[in-house]
């Protein structure tokens, strides 16, 4: 901050993450209209404040753990390196750390950690959708610390940093978080949805699935174009503003600033908000098409087709961008309704599809499109390949999202701290307060008609 | 004296670093916190119980679920 050049590229970088904060919180605006309009009306205000307490919970275990293991696991730890591997700035993100407050020579750490904050909320409530009118909150709450404030945090520090392992060994490149954002999220429902199992009366007898239809269908296309909003902030907050050679310290020659990726790679703003329109759309058109024009797989297919491009969508050409932004969009509608038939897996919302399906398939597909590729700027690291990024997608789906939830979800069955009793379930979750409420008009409308009498 | 380690802003910025009140106690306030957030999930996870046990004590019977569900 001591030249006029430097106190702006700070106050920018400041400004810039703040803003993409800002844009974030839409995301979780939409996806509580978007739930609470899934749910039927008897669920309605158990599933807001289901999704709208995530966010202290993640927050504040975001504060305490799940920053610093961004910064410390990058190297594995114990597969390229140690606890803060490839630099340690690990020791200033403890919870306890001086760098945690406020302090007038770091101005740019608290809104880093507000943007990467924002997309541990998203992780969870992902999540959150799928798992609607059965899943006791206490356990759900569990299920967001798990994915917000450790698994996505592992996932980030492996294949989403610029020193992470699963660049460095696998060429692993998932530029705007198709994997690490949403196939995690999508394994890790899944991961619950097969212990939890389907609410009452999602299948008949026979095993054919019945479509329990949401309360407010405008409600939850509404939010899903809040989220499309919101993601544009996701989008921005995925890139590095400004970076000059020697920032990046890489193999880069020249003078040449420019906007990077999260593993410093140079790409414009230009570039990912043409390609975020293309894969958009892409997806809107083929979620159209195959649902024979249903609102709510359209919707959703327009966010499919900008998970699966995201990716590469630092790279792709626009076109590349739209045709696969429509292939992960029909593949995606395609299983989830092959999943919900054959193995009787209740997805309230399409959540395991749209995210869990759409980013692997987004992150395989970048392996081929985007083969030989420089992953990293730094010398010694392997090119973007399709056997580096399959295993990365499993690793995001599986290993990471699909097989932790499953273990907890299993130890909270056995605790009966899962699902909620059956008569709650068959009552409504609101039912003791829609009662309290009703008896609460009564007496008002007594009083009233005492006044007018 | 000041809670903060700033007595006077007649300084030069430059030199400035934590202006935070009480530095030095991050890690009982740490503690304090985590403590507090873990009390938070035993009393939620306390009060869900008892909300759902209440709930099937005066709704439970099979008429007043037969009504819910026709009403759904």
């Amino acid at each position: 901050m001591d030249t006029d050049i430097g106190a702006l590229t700070i106050v920018f970088t400041e400004f810039y993450y703040w803003i993409t904060v800002a844009l974030m919180f839409l995301i979780h605006v939409g996806f509580c209209m978007y739930e609470v309009g899934a749910s039927r009306r008897k669920n309605h205000m158990h599933t807001l404040m289901k999704n709208s307490m995530l966010i202290p919970l993640v927050t504040i275990t975001w504060f305490f753990f799940g920053w610093w293991i961004y910064w410390a696991f990058a190297g594995g730890p114990g597969i390229t390196g140690g606890i803060g591997h490839p630099v340690d700035f690990a020791s200033g993100y403890t919870p306890w750390s001086e760098g945690m407050g406020p302090r007038l020579d770091d101005r740019i750490s608290g809104v880093f950690w507000a943007a990467f904050l924002l997309f541990a909320w998203t992780a969870a409530s992902i999540v959150s959708g799928a798992v609607i009118e059965r899943i006791r909150s206490f356990a759900f709450w569990l299920f967001a610390i798990l994915i917000g404030s450790v698994t996505w945090s592992i996932d980030a520090a492996w294949g989403w940093s610029y020193g992470g392992w699963m660049v460095e060994l696998l060429g692993y490149h998932d530029a705007y978080a198709s994997g690490v954002i949403h196939a995690i999220a999508g394994g890790t429902a899944l991961g619950i949805l097969v212990v939890l199992g389907p609410r009452l009366g999602k299948f008949a007898a026979d095993g054919t699935p019945r479509d329990i239809q949401p309360h407010n269908a405008w409600l939850v296309c509404i939010g899903l174009f809040l989220i499309y909003t919101g993601f544009w902030g996701f989008y921005v907050a995925c890139n590095v503003p400004l970076a000059t050679t020697g920032y990046i310290d890489g193999l880069i020659t020249g003078t040449t600033q420019t906007a990077t990726t999260i593993y410093l790679t140079p790409t414009t703003l230009g570039a990912i908000t043409v390609n975020f329109l293309m894969s958009l759309s892409g997806g809107m058109m083929v979620g159209y098409m195959v649902s024979k024009g249903d609102a709510f797989w359209t919707y959703s297919g327009g966010l499919a087709g900008i998970i699966t491009a995201s990716a590469g969508n630092d790279l792709y050409h626009p076109i590349q961008a739209l045709i696969i932004g429509g292939i992960g969009t029909y593949l995606m509608y395609k299983l989830h309704f092959w999943v919900e038939r054959k193995f009787k897996v209740d997805d309230a919302v399409g959540a395991v599809a749209v995210h869990g399906y759409a980013g692997f398939i987004g992150v395989v597909i970048a392996g081929f499109v985007l083969w030989g590729h420089p992953s990293s700027p730094y010398e010694g690291f392997a090119a973007i390949n399709p056997i580096g990024q399959f295993l990365g997608a499993v690793i995001m789906f599986w290993v990471l999202g699909f097989i932790p939830a499953y273990i907890l979800a299993k130890i909270l069955h056995g605790m009966n701290l899962l699902r909620i009793p059956k008569e709650v379930e068959l009552l409504g979750l609101d039912f003791h307060s829609n009662q309290e409420a009703e008896q609460a008009r009564q007496d008002v409308l007594a009083g009233v008609r005492e006044a007018h009498s | 004296m000041s809670t903060t380690p700033i007595d006077t802003w007649a300084v030069d910025l430059a030199d400035v670093t934590v202006i935070y009140p009480w530095v030095g106690s991050e890690v009982a306030m740490v503690w304090i916190a985590i403590a507090l957030w873990i009390a938070w999930h035993v009393w939620q996870v306390k009060h869900e119980n008892a909300e759902y046990a209440e709930q099937i004590q005066k709704f439970g019977d099979s008429e007043t679920i037969k009504k819910a569900i026709d009403g759904d």
